[in-house]
C-alpha cells in the first residue's frame, strides 16, 4: 500500500500553483459536498485539495505512521491502516467516493481492494502507474531492465509495488468484477490528458497515468 | 501510629473541603443514579476551570483525570505541591490553552480529592462513608459531570480529553452524551478492561485489604492508615505505568548508594528504591478505599456489553469527531485496544482520526513530554475549532 515515500520519490507532474495534476483531476472526478474515503492517503495531500476545492467530508487511511501524524496534524480525519486488510471494517455504502491514488499497485490484493471500494462506497476513483507506457516497455525490451521512470522510481527489489498493470489490464479487471467504468482518463508524462476519442491501445501506450472513475453496475 | 492518623485525617479533610478547588453540590433535588441501582445524595464534585467561557458557550473542554489524577490539572497541587499532572499539553501556548479554551477539570465520583467518594463524609452519620459508599462506574463518573455541566450553563463541550481512566471517561462521554460532544480525544484507554488488567487491579486490591491497618475499610473511624497496603498497590500499578525499555534505560541493574550488594532485603537497586518512593509518596495524597472504589470502576467498564454486545452500537450516528491515540511501548493498554475502538468507530461512520506514537516510556507516555502527541492534539482541536467556528472568534 502506499505510503509516504511513494509521493516523495515519485516526480509527478504539478500544476503551476504546485498541486499535482492527477489529483486534481481525482478531484475533479468527485462531487461537491460529497463523503469522501481517501486509502493510502499519503501526507493528506489529496484530501486537503477536496476539503478545499470541493468541500467534501474526508477520511484517509494511511499505512505509514509519519503519514498519519502529519495528515492528524493537519486537522485531517485519518487512521493508520491497511488497505489489504482494514477496509473489511467498513459498513456498506459508508461513503459517496473511496479513492485509491497511486496506491492500487502497491496492495497485496488489488481485485479485493477493488471490489471492497465498491462496497464501501457508491463510486471509486482509481489512479495508477500504467505499465504499459512506452518508456517502460522500452527499458524492459532495449535495456533488459526492470522499468525506472519518474513516477515508479525504485528499484526492483525495494519497491512497494508489487502488482503493476496496464490500462488494459485494469479495464479487464473492471470488466471480470463487473464494475462500470463511468469516466476514463490518460495522462501523458507532462500530465495533459490524452486525446478523449482515443482507442485503448493508444492511451495503454502514451497514458503515464490512468484515472478511472468507476460505479458499481446495477 | 499518631502519624497514620494525620495523614489519615488529612486525607478525609481533603475529601471534604479541597483546596485551591471550586465545589458544587447537588442536593436531595438532584440525586445522582448510579449504575448499581441507589441514587447518592447529596452529593459534590471539586473542579478546577481555567480560561473563560465565551458568549456563546461553545468553548469548553472537560479533561478528565486518570485513576490516581485529580481536579489539579493545570496548577500546583495543594498536598505534593508538584505542577499540575498535565501542564505538558494544558496551559499558555501549549495545544489546549486557556486563552482560547475554557477547561474544565472536575475530581471523579468515588475519588479522594473533593468530590463525593469513600473518604468523604456521609451526611447521613456525620462520618468518613468508607465502604458504605456505593459502588460506582465510569457511566456514574460521567452523569455527574454531567450534571456539572449543567450547573455551569452549558449544553454542549467543544471537547472531552482524557488518557488511561480519563480515556474511558472521553468515550462514555461519547456514547452517553453523544450530541453533547463536539469533538472526543480518548488517549492510551480501551472501551473496555482486559482481564489481565482487572487482574492487576485485584493484585491492588488484595495489598491493601491484606493489610491489618485496613480494618476492612473501617480505618478513618478506627484512626488506623493501610499505608504499607496501599504503597504496594501503587508499586505494583506503577510497573504496569511503565515498560521493560524505560526502566531499563532508567535504572538498567544500578545499585542504589552503594557498590556491591548488601546480602540483604534492602533496596540495593535503584529500582526498588525508585519504586518504594512510588509507593510512600503516594500514600500521602490518596485514601486506600478510593483506589479500591476506582480500581472496580474501570473493571467493569465494557461500551459493547452496554449498548448490547456490538461495540459500534455505541456510537451508532454519532455526530462527535473524534481522535484516538495510542503508544507503541504501553502494555496496559496496547495499540490493539486503540486499534478496536477505531474499527468500532468506523463501522459506526463517525469521523475518526487514529495515530500511534513511537515511544519506549509505556502507558504513562500520555503524560510526559511527547511532542508528536502535543502536534497531534493542537492539529486535531485546530480542525475541529474551524468546523465549529471558534477560530477567530475571542
Amino acid at each position: 500500500m502506499s505510503s509516504m515515500t511513494d509521493f516523495n520519490a515519485a516526480k509527478i507532474a504539478r500544476t503551476a500553483s504546485g498541486t499535482r495534476v492527477d489529483l486534481v483531476l481525482v478531484s475533479q472526478m468527485v462531487a461537491r459536498g460529497a463523503k469522501v474515503l481517501d486509502v493510502g492517503c499519503g501526507d493528506g495531500e489529496l484530501l486537503h485539495l477536496l476539503g478545499e476545492s470541493r468541500d467534501v467530508d474526508g477520511r484517509g487511511i494511511e499505512l505509514s505512521r509519519e503519514g498519519v501524524n502529519e495528515c492528524v496534524a493537519k486537522g485531517l480525519a485519518v487512521i493508520q491502516g491497511d488497505a489489504d486488510t482494514d477496509l473489511g471494517d467498513y459498513p456498506d455504502d459508508a461513503f459517496d467516493y473511496v479513492i485509491l491514488s497511486q496506491t492500487l499497485q502497491a496492495t497485496r490484493h488489488p481485485r479485493v481492494v477493488l471490489e471492497h471500494m465498491l462496497r464501501i462506497g457508491r463510486h471509486a476513483v482509481v489512479s495508477f502507474p500504467n505499465f504499459g507506457h512506452w518508456t517502460v516497455r522500452l527499458q524492459l525490451l532495449f535495456a533488459g531492465h526492470m522499468p525506472q521512470t519518474d513516477i515508479l522510481p525504485y528499484s526492483w527489489y525495494d519497491t512497494p509495488n508489487i502488482h503493476h498493470c496496464t490500462i488494459k489490464d485494469f479495464v479487464q479487471l473492471c470488466n471480470e468484477i463487473g464494475v462500470k467504468i463511468e469516466k476514463a482518463v490518460a495522462l501523458n508524462a507532462w500530465g495533459s490528458p490524452l486525446r478523449l476519442n482515443a482507442p485503448w491501445w493508444f492511451w495503454n501506450l502514451f497514458g503515464e497515468q490512468g484515472v478511472f472513475l468507476l460505479s458499481r453496475k446495477d | 501510629m499518631a502519624d497514620n492518623q494525620t495523614a489519615s485525617d488529612l486525607i478525609v479533610r481533603d475529601a471534604d473541603h479541597p483546596r485551591d478547588a471550586l465545589i458544587a453540590t447537588f442536593g436531595a433535588d438532584k440525586p445522582l443514579k448510579l449504575d448499581a441501582g441507589v441514587s447518592l445524595s447529596p452529593f459534590q464534585i471539586a473542579y478546577t476551570t481555567y480560561g473563560t467561557l465565551n458568549a456563546d458557550k461553545s468553548n469548553a473542554i472537560m479533561v478528565c483525570h486518570a485513576l490516581t489524577g485529580d481536579q489539579y490539572v493545570a496548577q500546583v497541587h495543594p498536598v505534593t505541591k508538584k505542577n499540575g499532572w498535565w501542564e505538558t499539553l494544558i496551559g499558555p501556548g501549549k495545544p489546549i490553552d486557556p486563552a482560547r479554551y475554557f477547561v474544565i477539570c472536575p475530581n471523579v465520583i468515588g475519588g479522594c480529592m473533593g468530590s463525593s467518594g469513600p473518604a468523604s463524609t456521609n451526611p447521613q452519620t456525620g462520618k468518613p462513608w468508607g465502604l458504605e459508599f456505593p459502588v460506582v462506574t465510569i457511566r456514574d463518573m460521567v452523569r455527574a459531570q454531567a450534571m456539572l455541566l449543567d450547573r455551569l450553563g452549558i449544553d454542549t463541550l467543544f471537547a472531552v480529553v482524557g488518557g488511561s481512566m480519563g480515556g474511558m471517561q472521553v468515550l462514555q462521554w461519547a456514547a452517553s452524551y453523544p450530541e453533547r460532544v463536539f469533538a472526543a480525544v480518548p488517549i492510551a484507554c480501551a472501551t473496555r478492561h482486559s482481564a489481565q488488567n482487572i487482574a492487576f487491579h485485584e493484585v491492588g486490591r488484595q495489598a491493601i485489604m491484606a493489610d491489618p491497618e485496613w480494618r476492612g475499610g473501617r480505618y478513618h473511624l478506627e484512626g488506623s492508615n493501610p499505608r504499607r497496603g496501599l504503597a504496594v498497590a501503587r508499586m505494583g500499578a506503577h510497573i504496569t505505568y511503565l515498560s521493560d525499555a524505560a526502566l531499563h534505560r532508567k535504572f538498567g541493574r544500578k545499585f542504589q548508594d552503594r557498590e556491591n550488594p548488601t546480602f540483604s532485603f534492602d533496596a540495593d537497586f535503584e529500582v526498588e528504591s525508585y519504586l518504594r518512593h512510588q509507593g510512600i509518596t503516594f500514600v500521602e495524597r490518596f485514601d486506600a478505599n478510593s483506589y479500591l472504589y476506582l480500581t472496580r470502576a474501570m473493571d467493569y467498564f465494557d461500551l459493547a456489553a452496554d449498548a448490547g454486545g456490538a461495540l459500534a452500537n455505541a456510537f451508532k450516528g454519532t455526530p462527535t469527531r473524534f481522535c484516538v491515540i495510542s503508544f507503541t511501548s504501553d502494555w496496559l493498554f496496547p495499540t490493539t485496544e486503540s486499534r478496536a475502538t477505531v474499527h468500532a468507530l468506523n463501522a459506526a461512520s463517525a469521523r475518526v482520526s487514529f495515530a500511534e506514537i513511537v515511544t519506549d516510556k509505556g502507558h504513562d507516555a500520555f503524560l510526559l513530554e511527547e511532542p508528536e502527541m502535543f502536534g497531534i492534539v493542537r492539529g486535531f482541536l485546530e480542525g475541529a475549532s474551524r468546523a465549529r467556528g471558534l477560530t477567530g472568534k475571542k
